[in-house]
């Protein structure tokens, strides 16, 4: 890593969130679709299973749809969200953003934030798959297209994270 | 008409992936800017010191939005080949909560997750490895979750469809919403400081 020098401040959010809505809009126009995170991840998932119980997972309702097509992760997702990654970095390498380091607020250890996000995770893994799609796929897409399901989506979640946001506050104190 | 360019046939598969990987880029890129890989300012939104997660995401449902419908009046886009996710009533609802607990606890989402990572945020691996556990947990139970999944499809359902409100109207509407919600917001965070 570079040597440490001043971190340029965050972009204007709402500049932001129009380059953001330009890129979900030139998916639309392009490709006829919209952005996704959570289905790559799905995709990966079969993937593995798969690989280590094939009979298994062939007969596993929900692994054996990821895994129709000739290869589960040559999928658009699966690039979409390479490209996520790369992205990124390349953003956070040119504006000295990049840090080794975990997030959490001082009375919290490295280890106790781990394990929150590690949690939270296992949690919007089963969210995002009983919704069928996540913060990318409904909030954003789905949103843009005035999906009704994504807007319940949108709602409920919110409202479940006010609703327990103070169970968990203490990882940022 | 000469979009959706894949729909229509203007390129195959393997081109799309490489769409697939610069459409990425992009998205990665803006979220970083915005500073959208690092957990604490996304869990702001949640205690309404750092509103960052709400402007960003609906300027862009907001701008994908008024975007669509320019070009679809103008002749340029068939709406009706871009896919709409189908709503599933239950589900969506039930997974919505379940994620919503899941986004505060967590303090990044699926796909912030992955600018975490990359910009060196190791909760951000943290959570990506409990998003695997937590797909495949759902994928191992699913004989048990599948009446829950497959419960209340509703199909492909708009706003405009379900209200009987005109698409030009919703649009009006929600942009109008939008914009009022973004002032709220400058108002809540001035309030905090």
């Amino acid at each position: 890593m570079s040597a440490p020098r001043a971190p340029r401040p965050y972009m204007n959010p709402y500049l932001a969130g129009v380059g953001l809505g330009l890129v979900l809009l030139a998916a639309f126009v392009v490709m006829g679709r919209g952005l996704g995170a959570s289905g790559a991840y799905a995709s990966v998932v079969a993937a593995g299973v798969d690989r280590v119980a094939p009979t298994h997972a062939q007969a596993n309702g929900f692994f054996s749809h990821y895994l129709a097509g000739e290869a589960p992760l040559k999928d658009w997702l699966v690039f979409e969200i390479l490209g996520v990654f790369l992205g990124g970095f390349l953003s956070a390498l040119v504006a000295g953003r990049l840090r080794w380091t975990v997030e959490h607020g001082p009375a919290m250890s490295d280890r106790g934030r781990l394990l929150y996000a590690f949690g939270g995770g296992a949690l919007m893994g089963v969210g995002a798959v009983l919704a069928r799609r996540c913060t990318s796929g409904q909030a954003l897409t789905g949103g843009a297209l005035l999906s009704v399901g994504s807007w319940l989506f949108i709602v409920t979640a919110f409202a479940a994270g006010y609703l327990a946001a103070p169970l968990f506050r203490k990882q940022w104190r | 008409m000469s979009a959706p360019l894949f729909e229509l046939g203007a390129f195959g598969e393997s081109t799309s992936l490489i769409i697939a990987l610069i459409i990425g880029v992009a998205f990665g890129w803006f979220l970083e800017q915005g500073g959208m890989g690092n957990a604490r300012k996304l869990a702001g939104q949640f205690y309404l010191t750092d509103l960052t997660v709400f402007k960003i995401m609906f300027s862009a449902v907001i701008t994908a939005m008024l975007g669509l419908f320019w070009l679809h009046r103008a002749g340029v886009l068939e709406l009706s080949l871009v896919y709409v996710p189908p709503t599933w009533i239950l589900p969506q609802v039930l997974g919505g909560f379940v994620f919503g607990v899941g986004f505060v606890m967590g303090g990044l989402c699926p796909g912030t997750s992955c600018v975490a990572i990359s910009t060196g945020r190791k909760d951000g691996l943290a959570l990506l490895a409990g998003m695997f556990a937590g797909i495949l947990a759902f994928g191992e139970l699913f004989a048990l979750l599948r009446r829950v999944y497959e419960a209340t499809p509703a199909g492909t359902l708009t706003l405009p469809q379900l209200t009987g409100i005109s698409y030009p109207v919703v649009v009006a509407l929600v942009a109008v919403v939008g914009v009022a919600a973004f002032r709220l917001a400058e108002w809540i965070e001035q309030r905090g400081t």
